[in-house]
């Protein structure tokens, strides 16, 4: 095991060089509702358990189906109000489950990144062939169903090996030379994007996510009111906003359409929504259009500056 | 180092879902429904009445809200027994004074043990569903099928026989089934049963016995959820409440008419710091013009229509 992953080096937050969005704007403020699918009766994984229950889990599955029969064409009909297409980290077994939701979204030019295959099937304890195979099985889904050549990442569930960065952007050029398999969602170090060091060399970027504005993290983890994940998202989305006037920041809102879609708790998060997108100089974007500009623009300056700073104060 | 072969494999990858037990169709593409007298939100409030053993056995799991201490656990023990003593005359008292239908859903074992309750239930005309044998008898995944059929038949005939009323309405204990229970209870006269959270609306759930109606009694709007497993505080519990009713209302404007499902223990809601909360959520709902109703009529309503 190794004592840190190795992704990036120390980068402080002040005195980096100015990233400037697209159009003058200042900020960019993505969403990404994950659409996922679990097994009622998925196969065992050695190091980690599906379900609380033995088989059926009736309580843990079920809210999660509602998420797709329910909750999904909430979200897509909010999402679309407030003009912001989203970027679906997508377990891609739903193309065959459900195309229905994958016609929606492709309708409305939304974006499709690889989330696995289902969100009970755990990367941990794969061998590296296995891990490959079940990334390309996942883009080439994607493709097939979407034209989507997949640009972004994150694993299933959250299950990581060392090489799961590695494996993404190598599977990623294989099947789609520089427009595949360019960023992660998986890494949560930083309010702006960060080259990731990888075996290949690729030019490869992490853009952040965010694990605190998660609905699922904010009403199952940290338990949270409704009307408090509405505030905490506007409240984020304010000291982003004025420190974009130093250098270009990122806000991501990631979901899921079993948490924020639930009747009790879309009405914090429209006016959260509404709130954001109420200011002009946000660039409301996915998250592929985030890490193509990035990688054009700031890539190698960014790496220039990560570079001086290394070589004048080394360290980890 | 490597999984098992079977883990890159996906037998069950195909239209609709992973097993047989419902039809793939969302909400939205439902056909519409129509409340009587054009209501938009039919209000569904659901009171489980239940009875926690002192000598809870856990078995395979304890259930939430049972017995948590050494034996013998008096404080929960106690405390639930509030609920039946104390807690439920305040929350039929809110009933009447806001006109609203609680329908009943009642272990077996607390009609036998409290009879005066019953009778007053009884007298009300108000619907009561099953809710097992008691709390501790669980219904679980590789549970021996014939033990499961024995409670259930238990549980049914029982409360059929003392409540005087067909109980055609189930509600699992901690609502934790068996891959047998569904098939179990349509072979033992259910016609609707409401474990499962994967919709706001019924829908029809497949056995080898018949079906069953699957109806959607909201878990993440329950007391007990909202108040005592997400520590949230009461005023946010009838804000949550409020937003929810709001919303289904504005829903209903272009899918059709929608459930507000409340499930609402006496244990909690009926505590003296809790009931006014209730009241207000109760007074802001039935200013909406909301249809109250039994979980039968309501889903007597909804399957006259899908014909």
């Amino acid at each position: 095991m190794k004592r840190d992953p190795e992704f990036y080096d120390y980068w402080p937050y002040h005195n980096r060089p100015k990233i400037q969005w697209p159009n003058g704007k200042k900020m960019a403020f993505w969403v990404a509702p994950n659409i996922e699918f679990y097994e009622l009766n998925p196969p065992n994984n050695p190091h980690r358990k599906s379900w609380p229950q033995p088989y059926p889990a009736t309580q843990g599955y079920s809210i999660r189906d509602y998420g797709n029969r329910v909750g999904h064409m909430r979200q897509m009909e909010l999402l679309e109000k407030y003009g912001i297409r989203g970027s679906i980290s997508l377990s891609t077994a739903l193309c065959d489950h459900h195309p229905e939701i994958i016609q929606m979204c492709k309708d409305r030019n939304w974006e499709f990144f690889s989330h696995g295959i289902y969100n009970t099937r755990y990367t941990y304890g794969m061998s590296e062939q296995q891990e490959r195979d079940m990334i390309k099985d996942s883009m080439e889904t994607i493709f097939k169903h979407t034209d989507q050549m997949c640009a972004g990442y994150l694993a299933p569930a959250l299950s990581h090996s060392e090489r799961t960065l590695d494996l993404f952007a190598e599977v990623g050029t294989e099947l789609f030379g520089k427009k595949g398999g360019i960023y992660t969602c998986d890494l949560f170090h930083d309010d702006q994007p960060t080259p990731i060091k990888l075996r290949s060399g690729k030019q490869f970027v992490s853009v952040p996510y965010s694990l605190e504005m998660n609905d699922t993290i904010a009403f199952v983890v940290n338990k949270m009111e409704p009307r408090r994940y509405g505030q905490i998202l506007k409240d984020n989305f304010d000291r982003l906003y004025q420190e974009a006037d130093e250098s270009g920041t990122i806000m991501c809102i990631p979901t899921h359409n079993y948490q924020v879609s639930c009747p009790h708790r879309m009405k914090a998060y429209e006016e959260a929504l509404d709130y954001i997108t109420s200011h002009d100089d946000v660039w409301v974007t996915t998250g592929r259009e985030i890490a193509e500009y990035y990688i054009e623009h700031y890539y190698d300056s960014t790496l220039a500056d990560i570079q001086n700073k290394q070589a004048k104060w080394g360290g980890a | 180092m490597a999984l098992d072969k079977n883990y890159l494999e996906y037998p069950h990858r195909s239209h609709g879902m992973d097993h047989n037990r419902y039809d793939w169709q969302m909400l939205a593409q439902q056909k519409p429904v129509v409340w009587p007298n054009n209501k938009k939100l039919a209000l569904w409030i659901n009171v489980p009445l239940q009875f926690f053993p002192l000598d809870q056995k856990g078995d395979p799991f304890k259930v939430p809200g049972g017995m948590t201490m050494p034996y013998p656990d008096l404080r929960h023990y106690s405390l639930r027994d509030y609920g039946n003593r104390v807690g439920i005359y305040r929350l039929l008292k809110a009933f009447d004074k806001y006109k609203v239908t609680p329908t009943f859903a009642m272990n077996t074992e607390l009609a036998v043990r409290t009879p005066y309750l019953l009778d007053v239930i009884k007298e009300r005309g108000n619907e009561i569903m099953c809710h097992g044998l008691h709390m501790d008898a669980l219904h679980y995944g590789g549970q021996n099928i014939d033990e499961e059929s024995d409670i259930i038949s238990r549980a049914l005939d029982t409360l059929r026989e003392l409540s005087q009323q067909d109980v055609t309405g189930w509600l699992s204990p901690a609502r934790n089934e068996s891959e047998n229970t569904p098939e179990l209870l349509a072979q033992h006269g259910i016609k609707y049963f409401c474990d499962w959270v994967n919709d706001d609306m019924p829908y029809s759930f497949k056995t080898d016995k018949g079906n069953l109606w699957a109806m959607p009694l909201s878990n993440e709007l329950e007391d007990k959820f909202i108040i005592m497993d997400n520590l949230h505080s009461e005023a946010s519990y009838v804000e949550q409440i409020c937003d929810a009713c709001d919303f289904l209302l504005k829903e209903a404007d272009t899918q059709g008419g929608r459930i507000l499902a409340l499930n609402i223990h006496p244990w909690m809601l009926g505590q003296p710091h809790r009931i006014a909360k209730l009241e207000k959520v109760l007074e802001y709902v039935t200013s909406k013009g909301v249809w109250c109703a039994s979980a039968t009529e309501i889903l007597t309503e909804f399957t006259a229509q899908q014909k």
